[in-house]
């Protein structure tokens, strides 16, 4: 650990810093190309982006053994730093993917799209990889504001737009109680910086200062809000709704991936102390995120209102694995994560496909008989629907198993476990409404076209692969994400 | 290294599966034949579990061990003994009379079902097969999402409502098991340091009676679900009526035996405490159970319905013949599960037949049947009987060993049992008197045609063995007798184990020690 001021940049250094330099200049390259004429068929916004992230991913990777702190300890590359920045640029990856064929039927704006689809992983990153409270907040605010515009891509239609002005008014309040909860803490502590944030609290004596116990509640809700959790989440139906899909698939797996990796950053850092004062209020908030996100996820017909309850509900779980603590449970909330963005993109890629021209066919009765017309979509999304569900042999599965047994091992969480998996019983009811409508019902009227196109099918191929592969053989990833929060900066 | 040859009997059908779904549609013919030579190639790679299995080894045989997730310690761990040697026979053969059975049954996507089928028996022999208790789960999971399809595609007119009842029972009562698997892991990590899930593991770690109690309940609630027992048996009737033929005759022969073999592999030896205290109770459900079932079968209009209804009878036998704890009685359960596989599972076919002919199965419309189909009318009356437990037939000796095995633990329970060996002749009796008796009531049953030859040659072997098992049935005993011992003799140690250890934490051996281990004989 090195806080000192570094008079000059290592090499290695350059390289941490690849992502965040690479994914700035693919932002700015996009928005320079739009100067130059383009032709009618082709597709370099997602070229560029695809580029990209992958340059930033390899960047990354390339180091992916070191650990630098720099700029004084506000960005550090750590295991955490790597596991999340190569999450998101794979998320990156495959949103361009399905992105490529649905943005080009809806009209949306090629250039602007993929430029915004860029600055918000470069937010996700920075909030991964920031080790001071200042620097979440940037990241936050930069994911953010590029995914507000991205929800309300879609200008002509009014859900997208009523969907894009809701989630910013929230998410501006949400903003606000971060930087109030921020300062807080920066009264109680002295620093925003979570190292030393961390060691101040590690000595301190006054640790039930209320400044403390306020300021990281208040950090905890601006956190609660990106990741959807109850009582914070009633901006998520509307916005996944209203959203183009592509756009919905894309913060389904990445905002809440972000969030979740600067709070689990803060609690392991900085607020580790004092969490035993509020770990119940994790507790409970887990508790009726996953419950309200279930039950309410029962009654939708729409597949997209239905999987951003069934996003609800999974950050519930992700909750329980916080509200376990620890290392452990850390690393099981990155394992989580990671199987999430997978399962839930590939999801969205079969809902992306769905409908032809501007047309957007997303409800549970549209699927009526596609699993035997279009066997792939089918089996697909049979997959992932079990994956979300918990149910072996995929990666869903492991994803509990992982959260649970971890929790487990707090007999004051039993309760949760108990609950959480009973809870998974009444998921499993909605997700085999899909598979219901897939293979058991007919289609009333004609049934709906799917706009085939080749890169949304890698995605679509790619995501069942991780998904069966992480199911099977979940070691890699498993004592990837144990490493991961291991030897934090 | 030997041949991994349990492995192959997993995966071969799978393999098979995957095969059969890429055939092209246009092949729906040769997709039968495929199918069937699959699941009759899988029977025979399976049959030298009858000679090769030798019953007295004390351990599991045939083992694999891989590591399969060592950052936990879960390991891919196959084994077999006398008990899973003859449910893993009875599931290929059914699987394969299931699937000759099946061939005029499906009329289309016949790819699909065949695959769906196959790979559900790749499901059943894992979950026999498997020592490892998180591969244990996988397995018996993962096992629902074909017979889910099986039931919500290719069923009746309900199928969708019976389809999703199925899977929402099964799952509930498995993820409560599953808390008490990773508790169970987290005990023994902290008590021996090492990570692991397997079976022999936990066979050996001592479990203090209080925590017994909660994870008994949590694999029992489980197991019973599966079984099912009274009260939680209300899936099974409407799976079963709605099922498509080979899917009723599956989930009859196999996946019902999945409950009781739990109760025999894992929850019983594991908490063998827990069990006393439950035991008595899980025995009057049992024995609740074998009454309700026999008296509800009897007012049932639909065959399908009766047949269903008097699964849950009989299972209630299995599940009373493991409760009376005694050699006598865990062979009446092993031989019970084996008959009703192959009872019920024939009686189901036989229901399947005339359902394909007449295009229904309320006992009203039937009658009369002896003259027009004389073949099927006599093959019927063969399973009937074999299902009441007529002596010469395999249904008697297991009732007659659960029976003795109960009365040698509590004369109650044999005696009100015995009542639904007298129901059970009533209704079936009363059921086939009115379809096949009589005077012809339905004009459209002047027409019915007589079995083809396929159908009489699924009969044949099934018959055989009705026979085989109700005369000589002493092969099969010898062949899970030592395997059932073994799991008496388990249940019993542990038992004691765990009373000494709670006498050494209190300091007190006399009463609470003797207390817990004299109620094991």
């Amino acid at each position: 650990m090195n806080l000192v001021p570094q008079p000059s940049f290592l090499p290695v250094d350059w390289w941490a810093l690849g992502a965040v330099i690479t994914l700035t200049l693919g932002c700015l390259v996009l928005l320079l190309l739009e100067f130059l004429p383009a032709r009618e068929k082709g597709n370099r916004g997602g070229i560029v982006s695809l580029l990209t992230l992958v340059i930033a991913g390899y960047s990354v990777y390339r180091v992916a053994g070191e650990k630098r702190a720099l700029f004084e300890g506000m960005f550090v590359h750590d295991p955490l730093t790597v596991f999340f920045t190569l999450l998101f640029c794979a998320v990156g990856v495959l949103s361009v993917l399905i992105s490529w064929d649905y943005v080009k039927r809806t009209r949306i704006n090629q250039a602007e799209y993929y430029a915004l689809l860029l600055s918000a992983v470069l937010g996700m990153v920075i909030m991964a990889a920031s080790n001071d409270l200042i620097t979440i907040f940037l990241g936050l605010e930069l994911m953010s504001l590029a995914l507000y515009v991205m929800v309300g891509f879609r200008r002509a239609r009014l859900e997208s737009s009523e969907a894009a002005l809701k989630y910013f008014l929230l998410g501006a309040f949400a903003s606000g109680f971060l930087l109030y909860g921020i300062a807080l803490l920066y009264g109680a502590t002295g620093t925003t910086n979570l190292a030393r944030m961390g060691a101040f609290l590690g000595d301190t004596t006054v640790i039930d200062n209320p400044l403390l116990l306020i300021g990281s509640l208040l950090v905890f809700t601006g956190f609660a809000f990106k990741v959807a959790a109850v009582p914070f989440h009633m901006w998520t139906p509307d916005a996944y709704e209203g959203a183009p899909t592509s756009v919905t698939g894309f913060m389904s797996a990445g905002a809440k991936a972000a969030g979740f990796a600067a709070l689990l950053r803060v609690l392991l850092r900085a607020l580790g102390p004092i969490e035993a004062q509020w770990g119940d209020l994790i507790a409970v908030v887990a508790f009726l995120t996953m419950t309200v996100g279930n039950v309410t996820a029962l009654l939708q017909n729409n597949l997209k209102r239905m999987l951003a309850y069934s996003s609800i509900a999974h950050a519930g779980y992700i909750l329980v694995a916080v509200a376990a603590g620890g290392p452990e449970g850390a690393a099981s909330a990155v394992f989580y994560l990671a199987v999430y963005s997978f399962m839930n993109l590939g999801a969205f890629a079969v809902l992306t496909m769905m409908g032809q021209g501007r047309d957007e066919r997303v409800l549970v009765s549209d699927l009526a008989g596609l699993g035997f017309r279009q066997p792939l979509l089918g089996v697909a999304l049979t997959v992932f629907m079990i994956s979300l569900g918990g149910i072996p042999p995929t990666a869903g599965f492991m994803g509990k198993i992982y959260v649970f047994s971890t929790a487990v091992k707090h007999p004051e969480l039993m309760w949760l476990v108990i609950a959480g998996v009973l809870n998974s019983v009444v998921s499993v009811y909605y997700y085999l409404r899909v598979t219901v409508a897939l293979y058991m019902r007919e289609p009333d009227g004609e049934s709906v076209a799917i706009s085939w196109g080749t890169p949304a099918v890698i995605a679509l191929i790619l995501t069942l692969a991780a998904t069966l592969y992480l199911g099977l053989v979940p070691q890699d990833l498993w004592v990837l994400a144990q490493r991961s929060v291991s030897g934090l900066l | 290294m030997p041949i991994p040859w349990l492995s192959f009997l997993v995966f071969f059908p799978l393999a098979a599966a995957a095969l059969i779904a890429l055939m092209p549609r246009s092949a729906e013919r040769s997709v039968r034949l495929w199918a069937t030579i699959a699941a009759a190639a899988e029977f025979v790679f399976s049959l030298p579990l009858w000679w090769r299995l030798i019953p007295g080894m004390p351990h599991f045989q045939f083992e694999e061990r891989l590591d399969w997730i060592p950052a936990i310690g879960a390991q891919y761990h196959l084994g077999v003994d006398g008990i899973s040697g003859l449910l893993a026979l009875l599931t290929t053969f059914m699987t394969f009379i299931a699937v000759l059975g099946a061939w005029t049954a499906v009329e289309q996507r016949g790819r699909e079902f065949f695959a769906l089928v196959l790979v559900l028996e790749a499901g059943m022999l894992g979950t026999f097969f498997c020592l490892d208790l998180l591969l244990f789960y996988v397995f018996w999971e993962a096992m629902l999402i074909p017979m889910y399809l099986l039931i919500g595609i290719w069923g009746g007119k309900r199928r969708v409502y019976a389809a999703v009842k199925f899977f929402l029972y099964t799952m509930a009562g498995s993820v409560l098991m599953l808390i008490a698997i990773l508790s169970l892991y987290l005990m023994q990590k902290n008590m021996t340091g090492v990570a692991t899930f397997d079976l022999a593991a936990f066979y050996q770690m001592p479990i203090a009676p209080a925590q017994q109690f909660w994870l008994f309940l949590a694999f029992a609630f489980a197991f019973a679900i599966k079984v099912p027992m009274w009260p939680l048996h209300t899936w099974l009737p409407d799976a079963h009526v709605e099922a498509p033929t080979a899917g009723s005759v599956i989930l009859a022969a196999v996946l019902l035996k999945m409950g009781t073999y739990g109760f025999l592999r894992f929850a019983m030896p594991l908490f063998p405490n827990a069990l006393q205290q439950c035991g008595p109770w899980i025995a009057w459900i049992a024995i609740i159970g074998i009454v309700y079932g026999a008296l509800v079968a009897m007012v049932q209009t639909d065959i399908k319905k009766l047949v269903a209804y008097s699964s849950v009878s009989h299972m209630g036998f299995c599940m009373l013949g493991l409760m009376a704890m005694n050699p006598q009685g865990f062979a009446g359960s092993m031989m019970t599960m084996l008959n009703h596989g192959i009872s019920t599972g024939a009686l189901f076919l036989l229901v399947g037949i005339i359902y394909e002919r007449r295009h229904t199965r309320a006992i009203s419309d039937f009658g009369g049947l002896w003259k027009v189909i004389p073949v099927f009318s006599v093959i019927f009356l063969i399973v009937t009987l074999s299902s009441i437990g007529l002596p010469a037939t395999n249904g008697f000796i297991g009732e007659f060993l659960v029976l003795l095995g109960a009365s040698r633990h509590n004369m109650a329970w044999a005696v009100v049992a015995a009542l639904g060996v007298i129901l059970s002749a009533c209704y079936m009796l009363w059921m086939f008197q009115r379809v096949v008796f009589g005077p012809i009531t339905h004009e459209e049953n002047q027409k019915l045609t007589d079995l083809t030859l396929r159908e009489r040659l699924v009969f044949v072997p099934l018959l055989l063995l009705i026979f085989w098992m109700g005369v000589a049935p002493q092969p099969f005993l010898d062949r899970c007798q030592p395997a059932l011992d073994r799991t008496l003799q388990l249940t019993n140690d542990r038992a004691a184990a765990a009373g000494r250890m709670v006498g050494q934490l209190r300091g007190e051996p006399a009463s609470a020690t003797s207390n817990l281990t004299g109620g094991g004989q």
